[in-house]
């Protein structure tokens, strides 16, 4: 500690003191990064494109859509399938060996995609159109075989459809009323209905988009817009930011180990990088306790440079 | 416990105020001289940092007294929002150079280990709020980041309680909690600093 | 602006154009801020006693 009051005088503990006026200092500081950042902001802007939608998806790509629709209502996507923190599925859940937070934190935040995704919004929208009813009636009177065959025929059949003025087709087949229901899904996609049914069923105010997000996640469509924006996992995605702008790039390290083996290659990739973050994250805090972390800075004498003016004087004994 | 005359001596008001006044004498708050080896550029990296912390919080200040939606709307707008972006940038860049510089300069001796690990904490939060920013810009960039973030947050069990797929609670988190975090922090520092002093060159 | 960017690929580094700007001017920032004399006062003025 400095000794007491003795911040004022000339010197302190033997150490010769010079003006030094921390307000003035903070002042220039402020005013030269002021200008730097006017500058930056009025010559460069920031980065802004714009959100897909549902219905941007939808009509992009109306096969991708549909698709995942198809998966939605199976309850086979992967978010449908996904596990805890939405349900109880166990497609997504990550553990190393018996280390696994994301079950033991259990479902917090409720989805059902084949009811929430489908099957409520539909029921809106079939509030005056008995066929489509009809069809949501035989499809929830089916056993869970018959539907799955569905399913499983759509799916196989969809990877081959074609589209007309936004509508798909698929070769005839045995898929039930699924493809009727996914057709009207889609038409409420193409017209903006659905971005609002996901996010206000039967609440006015909403701020919360985990149903549409999670929908749009599940799809091709978005992942494929990210990638022409290296923004995914494996192009270092983390650090990048869209456009010819610069992005996060003190998260280097975070992302640097899912470009790397095992992380690339295992189930449970995020979870261990939370671990090996976590751990260096630590040794970076306790650096004044770790002997070798705490001495690289003498063994790499930066600190001459810094403090060659004083070297230089008290080795000439002033 | 030493008094003056007729001062209470079971007076918490008193003893608080003799233990801040030895811990911390105006003198020391601010100084107007500084040991002569305060004199490397590497020594602006912290101040620089602040300064960039300020323009962030005033920008962020103005963003949020119009609403998140106003940034896209209006030219205004986007212009602040840049300032916030770009603040942002130079905060981060300062604050690492100034990890460098303290790292190197082992800033962490005599007694001054709870003045690094602030700063670490600080860091730490610091990116916590940049990303709950990155997630309030309601563009396809804070969609992407969420979708593609949560599997991580997921994994960890804490996904439940950080959904970074619900706005509101990001926003929350960005324009108030995560603000005070880092600027209580900060101040937490700097008290640190002027408490101790600046670290004399190695020996 | 809002066109991607241009990136470095070198092994199983992938970096955009603008994150290496970036990155390099923070090294070059700290290696100026090394060398660079700092203003203020010399040895020579404002010298008191030691006590």
């Amino acid at each position: 500690m400095i000794s007491e009051r003795s911040a004022g005088q000339a010197y302190q503990q033997g150490v010769r003191t010079i003006p030094y006026d921390l307000l003035k200092e903070i002042a220039i500081a402020m005013a030269v990064s002021l200008i730097v950042i006017l500058g930056l902001a009025f010559f460069l802007s920031s980065p802004d494109v714009p959100s897909v939608t549902i219905q941007s998806w939808a009509q992009a790509d109306p096969v991708d859509f549909t698709t995942t629709a198809n998966d939605e209502l199976a309850g086979t996507s992967v978010t449908a399938s996904y596990g805890p923190p939405y349900n109880q599925g166990t497609g997504s859940v990550q553990s190393i060996g018996p280390i696994s937070p994301q079950s033991w934190a259990g479902v917090h935040l409720n989805v059902d995609q084949p009811n929430d995704f489908v099957i409520n919004p539909l029921k809106q929208a079939a509030s005056n159109d008995t066929q489509l009813a009809g069809e949501i009636s035989t499809y929830q009177a089916a056993s869970a075989d018959q539907q799955t065959k569905w399913h499983d025929a759509y799916a196989t059949a969809l990877k081959d459809a074609k589209v007309a003025n936004g509508a798909v087709t698929v070769a005839d087949g045995d898929y039930g009323p699924v493809p009727a229901m996914l057709a009207r899904l889609a038409q409420l996609a193409q017209t903006g209905a659905l971005d609002g049914l996901l996010l206000s069923s039967n609440h006015f105010y909403q701020t919360d988009y985990t149903k549409p997000l999670l929908f749009i996640n599940d799809g091709g469509y978005i992942v494929g817009l990210a990638h022409d924006q290296h923004l995914t996992g494996n192009q270092w995605g983390m650090m990048n930011e869209t456009g010819l702008y610069p992005g996060q790039t003190w998260l280097w390290l975070y992302t640097l180990w899912y470009q790397l083996p095992p992380f690339n290659q295992v189930s449970y990739g995020d979870l261990l990088v939370v671990l090996v973050m976590g751990l260096l994250t630590a040794l970076l805090f306790l650096v004044p306790l770790i002997p070798g972390l705490r001495d690289i800075p003498r063994w790499i004498p930066i600190y001459r440079l810094i403090w060659r003016r004083y070297y230089a004087e008290t080795k000439a004994g002033r | 416990m030493s008094s003056a005359a007729g001062e209470p001596t079971d007076s918490w008001t008193a003893a608080a105020r003799r233990q801040l006044e030895r811990r911390l004498p105006w003198e020391n708050l601010l100084p107007d001289r500084q040991p002569f080896y305060v004199g490397s550029w590497v020594y602006v990296f912290g101040v620089v940092t602040i300064a960039a912390l300020i323009w962030v919080v005033l920008s962020g200040v103005v963003l949020a007294a119009f609403g998140p939606q106003w940034w896209h709307l209006s030219s205004a707008g986007r212009f602040v929002n840049s300032l916030h972006f770009w603040s942002v940038q130079v905060f981060f860049v300062f604050m690492v150079l100034h990890l460098w510089g303290q790292y190197f300069m082992a800033s962490w001796r005599q007694g001054r280990a709870p003045t690094w690990m602030i700063g670490v904490v600080t860091f730490a939060v610091s990116i916590v709020a940049a990303f709950t920013g990155y997630l309030s810009q309601q563009n396809f960039a804070a969609q992407y980041i969420a979708i593609n973030a949560k599997d991580a947050v997921n994994s960890t069990g804490v996904g439940g309680f950080f959904n970074v797929l619900n706005f509101g609670q990001m926003y929350g988190l960005h324009v108030m909690l995560l603000p005070i975090a880092v600027i209580a922090l900060v101040f937490l520092h700097i008290i640190q600093v002027r408490m101790r002093g600046v670290v004399p060159p190695i020996e | 602006m809002d066109q991607p960017a241009g990136y470095l690929h070198w092994g199983f580094i992938l970096i955009s154009w603008p994150n290496l700007l970036v990155i390099g001017l923070m090294v070059v920032l700290f290696g100026l801020a090394l060398v660079l004399p700092f203003p203020g006062h010399s040895s020579s003025v404002n010298e008191e006693k030691k006590p």
